[in-house]
């Protein structure tokens, strides 16, 4: 098993970095733009909402990719995929809340007042089935848990990642309130324009992860 | 609030008054992520708005018999089973479409504007007004992408609902039906949104990316919370 994983570092690293940089939910794929624009006015609350959805990513896909696997694509009922993901995810969410308030009740006080908007984030649906889309077919080439185990670094990267440009946006955006942009603009119009400026930087990272693994290795 | 309204207000509601998305400022996403082409963002608009009529009156129907508690669960589910619907019609006769759409089509599920307006407007009124309103903020929704998908279409690539506009000397502005192009467009979009609102003398105040919605859902998770360890 560990001869298996070490072969596949490299894979890791492309998926976890590339995940990030390259196809960072929020910039580049459109995912999680609501809490992305209402959260990111303070540093801490960006932190915390981030730190958040990576916890919650990172378990929904540890529960989902196996029940797609086992239950789903077993009995032939990948119609069933949404309903069954969503539900699962917004049982998720209740359950770590009470989890966390009975047993880590310093870890709710900071995480807590994000996760009940969590349920209702594409992100984490979205990063539970594209993480189902892009690695069931390695199950039958590599096996369940090299398979398992891309899934969770995929799942990892993009809560990352959103982590990444949460923060970094809200420093752009701290810029912008002492801006003085056209009256129409104010508020909310030119925080899209600032958001779209933060985007194209992240377009430079095309190619960049690819190429510095293969690199490397 | 409801009982004065008139059929024909509850329709034209969504369209200008209560625009879903430059005015609501809900469901941001899909409208970022789909309307890169014309063809693609009508297949989303209608799309939408069927899972938005069906859910707001299978949701108005139940309204009296879904326990308070439990409502957002009730609704999710509702809601998924309706994109279910959609997701296996379209890939079923529109495969290309399906995978234009892709990953968004599912997302659906998880659209502020279908949950709002279920929490807003379906689970208080009749099963005629709340269909009226989906249609409403169904048309409304479309209108919005039809704008931002010709504007996207017509600078980035050149063409209208695939035909060639701009003759091929002139260049294109790719970016514009890139990922910047997006939050671009929409954020002048209300801007001019924002403008117009101003000549007419009708400001409103928008809430951050749905935030006002998020906190409303919050307080609801909270109450619920505290209901089930009584």
């Amino acid at each position: 098993m560990s001869a298996a994983l070490s072969a596949h570092w490299a894979t890791f690293a492309t998926i976890f970095f590339s995940m990030i940089l390259v196809n960072n939910y929020v910039l580049v794929q459109f995912l999680g733009i609501c809490p992305f624009l209402g959260v990111s006015k303070k540093a801490d609350s960006s932190v915390g909402m981030g730190l958040a959805v990576i916890f919650v990513m990172v378990l929904a896909t540890a529960v989902t990719f196996p029940i797609q696997i086992f239950l789903l694509d077993q009995y032939d009922m990948m119609y069933m995929q949404t309903i069954i993901f969503i539900l699962v995810i917004a049982v998720l969410v209740q359950l770590i809340e009470i989890i966390l308030k009975r047993y880590i009740p310093a870890l709710y006080r900071s995480l807590g007042v994000y996760l009940p908007l969590i349920t209702t984030n594409c992100c984490v649906l979205g990063v539970t089935i594209l993480a189902v889309q892009d690695y069931s077919a390695d199950v039958a080439t590599f096996g369940f848990g090299i398979a398992f185990a891309e899934a969770l670094i995929c799942a990892a990267g993009a809560g990352v990642g959103f982590l990444v440009a949460m923060l970094l946006f809200c420093g752009v955006r701290q810029r912008v309130e002492c801006a003085n942009p056209p009256e129409s603009f104010k508020g909310l119009p030119i925080t899209l324009v600032a958001a779209a400026i933060t985007s194209m930087s992240f377009m430079g990272f095309g190619g960049l992860v690819e190429n510095i693994i293969s690199a490397i290795s | 609030m409801a009982e004065k309204q008139s059929k024909w207000k509850v329709l034209t509601n969504g369209i200008i008054r209560e625009n879903p998305v430059l005015r609501l400022v809900l469901g941001c996403c899909s409208v970022l992520a789909v309307t890169t082409t014309v063809q693609g963002a009508m297949g989303m608009g209608f799309a939408m708005t069927f899972v938005l009529i069906a859910s707001n009156v299978a949701i108005s129907a139940m309204r009296k018999i879904i326990p308070a508690k439990v409502h957002l669960p009730c609704y999710i589910v509702i809601i998924a089973t309706f994109v279910t619907v959609v997701q296996m019609v379209l890939n079923a006769y529109m495969p290309d479409l399906y995978k234009t759409l892709g990953v968004y089509l599912a997302l659906i599920v998880v659209n502020c504007i279908i949950l709002g307006r279920a929490e807003m407007f379906a689970c208080k009124n009749t099963v005629v007004d709340s269909a009226l309103d989906g249609v409403g903020m169904g048309i409304g929704y479309i209108l919005t992408m039809l704008l931002m998908s010709s504007i996207r279409e017509i600078i980035g690539n050149g063409s209208w609902m695939g035909f060639q506009i701009i003759p091929d000397s002139i260049d294109r502005m790719t970016v514009m039906n890139q990922d910047p192009g997006g939050f671009f467009i929409f954020g002048v979009l209300m801007a001019l949104c924002v403008w117009i609102e101003k000549k007419t003398n009708h400001p409103i105040k928008r809430g951050m990316g749905g935030q006002d919605f998020a906190a409303a859902t919050t307080a609801d998770a909270d109450n619920g919370k505290g209901g089930a360890e009584e």
